[in-house]
């Protein structure tokens, strides 16, 4: 499917979905809410058949934190990307996707730990890399660490 | 007669038990520590715990500029380091498009080849020393030392090289470079067959990796599994093939795939892959064109506002560079996607129901680099 | 490296303790001699340094040659921890458990930059302890990023040399 395509595909599945002009891959953005029907649908659809989740990124952009799922169709060949944001920055919460793309399971654990951006449903939501007792999550934009950071 | 008692063993068969395997651990290769739930000999399920080298490379990449980035991801996958390299490299260039000399990119898919070579021979030694042959060990790092010879001589080091930067190489290669190319791939297609005498066709290997972790190719797709335990599941995932970048689309060579998914195909596929290898380079070797080995680049290069992704396929899979640029000359955020990680992921699925050692066996198959895993 | 050379910094001798009786030094030597020449290092590597580390315990340079001679899996079997590679702050109590659970005498290297001082890792990063001699003792410092194992084999020596200084006369103080 070219990007002309995939986007009608996307609109139709998502209405409020905005998309991003002129990027590598067709990019959009989907409210938090419709994500996880979203991507089930985008998975088991013949049409779309987006069965590997190669990136899964977690962003502070300061106002907003955001999660980019890069998704590509082994069948296909087409790739697209999803974005979603969490407004709140104190208790962020997204669905989890790990029961669609396995390997979301240790991403969103990494994401959790780095980010703090809680995934709803997810089976084991611990820090991956820090100690369970780490204060803050370091990727933040606004993470400060007098202790550990030795600032050049 | 005294009846035999039966209840120690029974209690054991019984109860489910976790043993800890790691951070020190020789045969989990860096401190990667498996919680293991065991009943008897037989693993029922088993968690990694990760960040025991989380040294957060991606929180550093925000402070540094591209050029130094490079130095950091050498340190991730440091079998793969000129990989790693590469795909900094070919992030940059594409977003500033710039384009690179002939030269450059030849120079480049060699080294590539070369690096994947010595990864996989070091694979090869630990697989085999951690299956109980201590010979292999020995063998593959011989053979490796002589790549390792080679790099010395064109790139300055041993193993962690940053031998290219944004625009080309650091430096001209060696004068000897192809002479000494040459000499090695005429060594070790002798020596490969060593490797196969030694572990490929030996009963006591084939018994403890045939039927051992099996994975299927819907599974490797789920979870992500690239590389050549991707391939050998069935999983196309070749990087090299579906998004050439060097010369590789000059080349001619195969993409090794199974459909069977076990540790011996896993093994089978990096052996062959070695040979691939050697193909590619053999193409390429005398075709070096005459020519820059460096295009002009700017002293501070600023990546233009906006996101870039760039993969490349290491020894171990595909690593993925997820850059977004503010405009900057350090990048506002750089996600690498890799290889290790996803692996990593799968290792309770495929051990599930083997016995503790072919725990070792599907682990070392898997070929973990750990600060890959945490980064 | 030349005979020569590696004679003329010959600086660490003259700490050897003079004096005690003839019987004494004796016994020291012998003991000594025993020590420095069979080396058990624990297999602890948690990066890159580790591979160079692997390298110089293989084919070409095998620092069996030296007395250095097998890894062992367990730290209460092996007298030298070869800390090769980064310690971050989760693998730091780690490190000193295995540190604690070896068998006295024990003897610490800090192999490459970032068990020296944190190295790479020293600007900016939130997670890496900057040099193991926060956490243990070290006993001899081999700069690098990573090392060649030929500096690893010149540490081995150097440390070699040290444990030739020591003498059982120190022993209860080494255990209080
Ligand atoms: S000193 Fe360099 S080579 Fe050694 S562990 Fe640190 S980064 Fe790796």
């Amino acid at each position: 499917m070219d990007q002309d395509k995939l986007k009608e595909r996307i609109t139709a599945l998502v209405p409020e979905a905005e998309f991003e002009e002129n990027k590598q891959f067709l990019t959009a953005f989907i409210p938090a809410g419709k994500l996880h029907t979203a991507a089930q649908n985008l998975k088991e659809a013949e049409d779309t058949a987006f069965d590997y989740l190669f990136c899964q990124t977690g962003v502070d952009m300061t106002k907003y934190l955001m999660v980019v799922y890069h998704l590509n169709s082994t069948k296909h060949g087409h790739s697209v990307v999803l974005k979603v944001k969490a407004d709140d920055r104190v208790n962020p919460a997204i669905d989890t996707v790990c029961d669609i793309w396995r390997t979301a399971e240790f991403l969103e654990r990494e994401i959790y730990d780095l980010l703090g951006i809680h995934f709803n449903n997810h089976p084991d939501m611990r820090r991956i890399f820090l100690d369970e007792n780490w204060k803050g999550h370091p990727l933040r934009k606004d993470y400060k660490d007098e202790v550990n950071i030795v600032e050049l | 007669m005294k009846e035999v008692i039966h209840t120690p063993v029974k209690a054991l068969e019984e109860e489910e038990y976790h043993i800890n395997m790691g951070p020190q651990h020789p045969s989990t290769h860096g401190v990667l520590r498996l919680v293991v739930s065991l009943q008897g000999e037989i693993v029922k399920s088993l968690k990694p715990h990760c960040g025991y080298i989380h040294r957060g490379i991606e929180k550093m990449c925000e402070k540094d500029t591209y050029p130094q980035i490079i130095h950091l991801t050498d340190r991730m996958d440091y079998l793969s380091a000129h990989i790693n390299n590469h795909g900094v490299c070919l992030l940059v260039e594409d977003a500033l498009q710039i384009e690179v000399p002939e030269r450059v990119k030849y120079i480049r898919t060699i080294i590539d080849e070369l690096t994947r070579i010595q990864s996989h021979q070091l694979w090869w030694a630990c697989f085999g020393m951690d299956l109980g042959g201590l010979t292999c060990f020995f063998y593959g790092l011989r053979d490796r030392e002589k790549i390792l010879d080679i790099f010395e001589e064109s790139c300055g080091s041993r193993l962690l090289h940053s031998y290219y930067t944004p625009g080309g190489l650091m430096w001209d290669i060696h004068p000897n470079f192809q002479k000494s190319v040459k000499d090695f791939i005429k060594y070790f297609r002798k020596k490969i067959k060593d490797y196969d005498r030694l572990l490929s066709g030996n009963i006591i290997f084939m018994e403890r990796t045939k039927n051992v972790g099996h994975l299927s190719k819907e599974d490797a797709i789920s979870y992500g599994i690239t590389g050549p335990s991707g391939r050998a599941s069935g999983f196309s995932c070749d990087i090299r093939k579906h998004h050439p970048y060097g010369v590789y689309d000059k080349a001619d060579f195969r993409e090794i795939l199974f459909t069977e998914g076990d540790t011996y195909h896993r093994y089978i596929a990096r052996m062959d892959e070695m040979h691939e290898s050697m193909k590619i380079i053999e193409q390429l070797i005398d075709n070096i064109p005459a020519g820059d080995f460096s295009a002009k680049m700017k002293a501070v290069i600023k990546l233009p506002a906006g996101e870039y992704y760039q993969r490349v396929e290491t020894a171990r899979g595909e690593m993925g560079i997820y850059c977004i640029s503010d405009g900057n000359k350090t990048p506002y955020r750089i996600k690498f996607r890799s290889p290790n990680f996803s692996n990593l992921g799968v290792l309770d699925h495929l051990s599930r129901g083997f016995k503790i050692a072919d725990l070792v066996a599907i682990g070392a198959s898997l070929d973990f680099v750990i600060p890959d895993i945490d980064r | 490296m030349k005979e020569a050379d590696f004679l003329d910094n010959a600086t660490l001798e003259t700490f050897k303790h003079t004096g005690g009786n003839v019987l004494l030094t004796t016994i020291d030597d012998v003991i000594d001699w025993g020590r420095s020449n069979s080396v058990w290092p624990l297999t602890f590597a948690t990066s890159c340094c580790g591979i160079e580390m692997m390298a110089a315990g293989a084919s070409r340079h095998d620092f069996a040659r030296f007395g250095i001679e097998v890894y062992r899996a367990s730290p209460r079997q092996s007298d030298l921890i070869v800390v090769a590679g980064t310690i971050v702050n989760k693998m730091a109590p780690v490190l000193k458990r295995l540190y604690d659970q070896m068998s006295e005498p024990k003897y610490v290297i800090a192999m490459g930059a970032c068990a020296v001082s944190g190295g790479p890792f020293y600007y900016n990063c939130y997670h890496v302890v900057r040099g193991v001699d926060h956490v243990i003792p070290v006993d001899v410092y081999i700069p690098g990023c990573p090392p060649r194992p030929e500096a690893l084999l010149y540490g081995v020596m150097q440390l070699q040399r040290k444990i030739k200084l020591a003498t059982i006369a120190d022993v209860k103080r080494i255990q209080k």
